[in-house]
């Protein structure tokens, strides 16, 4: 289990790295928190002539707010985040989520935007992203665009990052003031990776109103949104007839993948009742 | 002189080998360092069966510092493959049980056909581990896929594929013994069942993968071999043999070694490949398993199916069994027969069973092979017997509490004949013991059986579901053929013992340190000891099957009591008393009754000393050395009941282990903190077996799980406190009154969860006869249970 | 390509490929054998060292990525003869038997005692999940580790 040769860059800037990426194409990889990238390295299941390793690229690495808006450098660590006053006062879903992702030496050098760029359908900071409707910052040759998380997963292990892209930002509108959140997850060992999960937010908007958003992890091939199961949420509530109908709706919703650990049937049974258990989860957390 | 406080048996001293191993001195296979060694990757089977058209690997010898590329046919035309029947049973057994047995002879690299994915192809031997991996890359392989023979049954049954051409069949052993009239019990029993239980395939999986090191020496024809083993000089002779040498010009050495439970408790080809390859390159040569490697290659374990026939009476009293299992033993056969025979004579467990019979059938598949793991087929035979007993609870209304109690042996019938022969030949007779005891003491470290109760039907009226399972089992330890000591006292006055035991952890320099104190009225410290080395003793067996206490502790003794009367002899000399009248205290001897007349064993072992001006007796020879192999007369019963106490998550299908307590007895304890450490850790292995960890193929023989992230080792998390209690009868067959504790733990969990889990769920009528408990499957019998 | 760290207080220099991963480099080019290797995929946890002040799997990082780092390994926990007080604990309280997780157990013990002193049983658990034990069951370390954050909070 050691890794193949490669080619081994440590650009210190942006430009140099997206300047190698063009030099490769898609004979590089970019190595970022490498928690899954050197896994598959060392099973020598992925074989890149050259790693542009962007751990020392200057300027990837903050956590600020920007009007309504949070911006994450690419290459934050899981932990930096984990350990964010910052974060737990304005994003705590997200805050939740890193707990659920490995263990605190893995976190110690994962990354946020690695974990996005990697795309496993089971990672919960793709979910959290798709549940907060929040978006990316590519750079490439042809200069900066923003990528919605909506458009953002295309299957497994897939974005529509283009190969001479470099994440550079994560995106994510700071959650209300007072909003509940939760995100349920079913592995069969903590720590691992989901075979389901679901994130809730709840926003209390007045008059017993309320804004609703759920997002699955681990049960389709890319990390989705419940909208239908939402919109019965909001429009009835958190009685338990309402609760019942948004996870059958959830249900409904999703394409499940089918796996050694979980047919489509028990992911699209796990889908329901983690919708419910995420839901009344986040109601009760509401301020 | 000091004064030193014995015994020193059943104290809970802290470990001698902590130090190293917390500060990073401890020295595993892998840390070895030779001069110019060498490095070793295979190339390895992608199909589960094929026949091998061509390895080519002239591309991998050009490859950068690449020393040796080599194929299975090219091997195979220098080393044959190792002897078969590694582990050969006495003829006390063979003469006693029916039985047919095949044993296919596997080579050192597969040359005429792959049978398992994974099964090594070719070997590259290169100046580091990256270059030879990269080199492996380079060999072309050219197979010919062939159907694989995955299910065991579709194995054994008409026109499946066939593993060993010669052998014309996958079914390589059959037996079957029985006492009492099994039929005509049967078919007279007021209430029968009949079950399927399936136990699946899961692993050791220690830390440390396993690793070989070899180094051979031109100038005297010496090999020494560096293997993370469990029985040194079972390597030795198969290398020797396989070499060519002679057995004394073969040495086997175990360093730290990171766990075996089983997995490296036999022996493998590449124990016998890596020292052919440092002969041949006149270089030291090393190969370092990666996890991977393990889980595709070491042996794997459990993965039987028993069908079950009982008849039982109106209180719950079993009158027959009937057991007839098939057990899926992989490519080839590393252990005989061995784990079978296990499972046969332990299914009966702590019951009476006058009626009984069990027939085996051990076949061949395109699988990793199995092996012993923990319990070596104890887990399988317990999982089914006490399903049974909760399944006759169940079927008369009966507490399943009850049921085992009425079935039990009381202590009053101690000892027991079970009246079938264990695997040393000899006649099964548990030689002491309290089952019934040891179920009461489980029942209270758990809270008590009413109290529970209680609190589950208030926990059921809040929609919670609450179970309580018990998983009992005995278990034969200690087994032959035999473990030496030799027990030295050294010119300088120093104490050593050495002995073909093997540590993976368990202790063993502290625990016999303390045997050997007790022997010579010294301090632990006082005691050097050589272990896991075949130049330390002529003959050793090694540690598998529980083994090791007994039968070391029992050498100890015997080899001392002989030494004692030498040293008694010059002590006399130098007193000028008689030897009958001296005894051993505080680091000397002295005359019994007159203080101050104590000569320090430093001053008796100069005084023995060859040579000039030595203070010998007449007609005593020089030097302090004896030797005693124990062979014990035959097997010692431990013993234990485990109780769970579960919660399920019914949406969810989790299952969440809220208490344990194990009542446990083996004997005489030696060291009681070691002794828990041991039991937790079998628990917790048994906990993963049934909750977590499975080695899971599909149909073409692909391993799906062969990562440690779908292989699921138990965590932290996942382990519930254990509460242990401990029971002590002494066993009468050795000295010091130990019997084995090394398996046990594992031996209950998976029954007793799955006990657990039934009684939890028993609304719905859950019936988990069927290893692992998964949550899909629980949810959906859930679900069935529902709608019935 | 050469690389040059701090380990255990000692500054260090390798030569070594870019695909070296830091567990090997420790273990054969530096012969810091303490660091054990486990998996090389991540999840046991045997070869966690402290990169920087936080725990890391070794085998997941190169040995390049670490030029101008400062690591501590097990064979720098003990000050002098002394143990440190997670060692100490992990001794009288039973914490190990073959040894090989050790090195990781402690060193992720330290990790997590940095961020969270005072911790709880269950927290303890969740932390020590990131390390693989296989022969104690677990308990015990669970035990030691209380233990030695107690010492570690009266220092």
């Amino acid at each position: 289990m050691k890794p193949a040769k490669f080619d081994y860059h440590a650009p210190a800037s942006l430009d140099e790295a997206l300047a190698l990426l063009a030099r490769y194409g898609d004979e590089a990889r970019l190595l970022a928190g490498g928690q899954s990238l050197v896994p598959m390295m060392n099973f020598r299941l992925v074989a890149p002539a050259a790693l542009i390793d962007l751990n020392r690229v200057a300027d990837l690495d903050h956590i600020v707010t920007d009007g309504a808006m949070v911006r994450i450098g690419a290459m934050t660590r899981q932990r930096t985040i984990e350990f964010s006053p910052l974060i737990a006062d304005r994003l705590p879903l997200l805050q939740q989520a890193i707990k659920w992702i490995g263990h605190l030496p893995t976190r110690s050098r994962g990354t946020i935007g690695g974990s996005i760029a990697h795309a496993d359908p089971a990672a919960e900071i793709p979910m959290v992203l798709r549940a907060l409707d929040g978006e990316v910052v590519a750079r490439g040759a042809g200069g900066e665009r923003r990528i919605a998380a909506a458009d953002l997963f295309l299957s497994p292990l897939t974005t529509a990052l283009a190969p001479d892209e470099i994440l550079t930002e994560i995106r994510l509108p700071a959650m209300p003031e007072g909003a509940g959140c939760a995100i349920e997850e079913f592995a069969r060992r903590h720590g691992d990776f989901a075979i389901a999960s679901v994130a809730a937010m709840v926003v209390h908007t007045g008059g017993g109103r309320y804004t609703v958003r759920l997002a699955t992890g681990g049960i389709g091939a890319v990390p989705g949104r419940l909208g239908a199961a939402e919109t019965i949420l909001e429009q009835q509530g958190f009685g338990a007839a309402a609760l019942a109908a948004a996870a059958e709706k959830a249900a409904e919703l999703v394409d499940p993948l089918s796996d050694h650990n979980a047919s489509a049937d028990f992911r699209r049974h796990l889908t329901a009742v983690l919708t419910r258990r995420a839901a009344i989860a986040a109601a009760r957390a509401v301020a | 002189m000091k004064t030193i406080d014995t015994p020193w048996v059943g104290r809970s001293i802290l470990r001698r080998e902590d130090r190293r191993l917390l500060t990073g001195a401890g020295q595993f296979t892998a840390d070895l360092e030779l001069p110019r060694m060498l490095h070793v990757a295979f190339v390895r089977s992608p199909l589960a069966h094929a026949t091998i058209r061509g390895v080519d690997v002239s591309a991998a010898v050009k490859a950068p510092g690449v020393v040796l590329a080599m194929n299975g046919a090219e091997l195979m035309a220098q080393v044959p493959p190792a002897p078969d029947a590694q582990l050969s049973l006495p003829s006390k057994w063979t003469a006693t049980v029916q039985h047919k047995f095949l044993n296919p002879a596997q080579p050192l690299l597969a040359h005429d056909k792959v049978r398992f994915v994974g099964e090594a192809l070719a070997v590259i031997v290169a100046d580091s581990r990256y270059t030879a991996e990269d080199a492996a890359e380079l060999v072309a392989v050219d197979l010919d896929p062939l159907p694989a023979a995955i299910d065991v049954e579709q194995a054994i049954g008409p026109g499946a594929p066939v593993l060993h051409d010669h052998l014309a069949t996958n079914l390589i052993g059959e037996f079957a013994i029985a006492k009492g009239n099994v039929a005509a019990a049967l078919a007279a029993a007021p209430h029968r069942l009949e079950r399927r239980y399936v136990h699946h395939r899961y692993a050791a999986m220690p830390m440390e993968c396993r690793g070989v090191v070899a180094e051979y020496e031109r100038r005297n024809d010496r090999m020494t071999i560096w293997s993370s083993t469990q029985v040194v000089h079972w390597v030795r002779r198969e290398a020797a043999h396989v070499l060519g040498m002679a057995e004394t010009r073969v040495r086997c050495v175990a360093l730290d070694v990171g766990g075996g439970f089983g997995v490296k408790g036999h022996v493998y080809p590449e124990d016998l490949l890596i020292p052919f390859l440092a002969r041949r390159l006149g270089r030291p040569v090393r190969w370092i398993e990666d996890r991977h490697e393990h889980l595709l290659c070491s042996a794997h374990s459990r993965d039987q199916i028993h069908d079950v026939a009982v008849g039982f009476d109106d209180e719950g009293r079993i009158l027959a069994l009937r057991d007839e299992f098939t057990v899926d033993c992989g490519a080839w056969n590393t252990l005989g027969a061995g784990i079978a025979y296990n499972t046969a004579v332990h299914l009966p467990g702590p019951y009476k069973l006058a009626n009984y019979s069990s027939s085996a059938k051990i076949a061949v598949t395109n699988k990793v092979p199995n092996s012993a793991y923990r319990g070596a087929g104890r887990p399988e035979a317990a999982f089914a017997m006490e399903r049974t007993i909760d399944l006759i609870a169940r079927e008369l209304g009966l507490e399943p509490a009850e049921v085992r109690r009425r079935n039990m042996i009381p202590a009053a019938e101690m000892p027991y004949s079970a009246g079938i022969p264990y695997r040393d030949g000899e006649p099964i007779v548990y030689d002491s013991g309290d089952y019934p005891r040891a179920l009461d003491e489980a029942l209270t470290a758990i809270g008590g059986l009413a109290e529970f109760r209680q609190r589950q039907e208030a926990a059921r009226e809040q929609g919670r579901h609450l179970g309580l399972g018990i998983g009992c089992y005995v278990e034969g330890t200690g087994v032959g053929p035999f473990e030496g000591a030799t027990v030295r006292l050294d010119p300088g006055g120093q104490l050593y013992v050495a002995s073909g035991a093997c540590p993976q952890g368990q202790g063993m320099e502290t625990i016999f340190a303390q045997v050997m104190a007790d022997q010579w009225k010294v301090t632990p410290d006082d005691v050097v000891l050589g272990l896991a080395d075949t130049a330390s003793i002529a003959m050793g067996f090694g540690t598998i099957a529980s083994r090791s206490t007994v039968t070391l502790s029992a050498a100890i003794h015997q080899a001392s009591a002989k030494l004692r009367d030498k040293v008694f002899a010059v002590a006399a000399n130098m007193l000028e008393c008689a030897p009958a009248d001296l005894e051993l205290r505080d680091g000397g001897v002295g005359i019994v009754g007159v203080p101050g007349t104590t000569v320090s064993l430093a001053k008796i072992a100069a005084a023995a000393r060859p040579g000039w001006d030595n203070a010998r007796p007449e007609g005593v020879e020089a030097g302090l050395e004896e030797t005693y192999y124990w062979e014990p007369p035959t097997v010692t019963w431990s013993y234990a009941v485990h109780v769970a106490i579960v919660e399920i998550d019914p949406e969810l299908g989790r299952v969440t282990v809220e208490k344990y307590a194990v009542a446990h007895d083996c004997g005489t304890v030696v060291n009681p903190l070691l002794l828990d450490g041991q039991v937790a850790g079998g628990t917790a292995q048994g906990l993963g077996g049934i909750l977590m960890e499975e080695l899971a193929y599909d149909d073409a023989g692909q391993l799906l799980t062969g990562s440690l992230m779908d292989y699921l080792v138990p965590t932290a998390s996942d382990m519930p406190d254990i509460a242990m209690v401990h029971l002590h009868a002494p066993s009468p067959l050795n000295p010091l009154g130990v019997k084995g504790v090394g398996e046990g733990g594992a031996v209950a969990p998976p029954a007793a969860i799955a006990n657990a889990v039934c009684d939890a769920l028993a609304q719905y009528g859950v019936e988990i006869n069927r290893t692992p408990i998964k949550p899909e499957a629980l949810v959906a019998a859930i679900e069935a249970g529902r709608k019935r | 390509m050469d690389v040059a760290l701090t380990v255990n207080g000692k500054p260090e220099r390798g030569n070594c490929e870019p695909r070296k991963l830091l567990v090997d480099f420790l273990r054969e080019d530096l012969g810091l054998t303490g660091t054990h290797a486990g998996c090389e995929h991540g999840v046991c946890g045997a070869c966690t060292v402290l990169v920087d002040g936080h725990g890391v799997r070794s085998c997941l990082m190169f040995a390049a990525q670490a030029d101008g780092a400062e690591i501590i390994t097990v064979e720098g926990l003990a000050s002098g003869g002394a143990l440190h007080p997670l060692q100490q604990a992990f001794h009288e309280h039973h914490a190990l038997q073959c040894g090989f997780c050790t090195p990781g157990m402690l060193i992720a013990a330290l990790d997590f005692l940095t961020v969270n002193p005072s911790p709880t049983d269950a927290e303890i658990r969740d932390a020590l999940s990131a390390v693989l034990c296989r022969c104690t069951g677990y308990n015990n370390i669970v035990k030691a580790v209380a233990a030695a954050a107690e010492k570690m909070r009266a220092k």
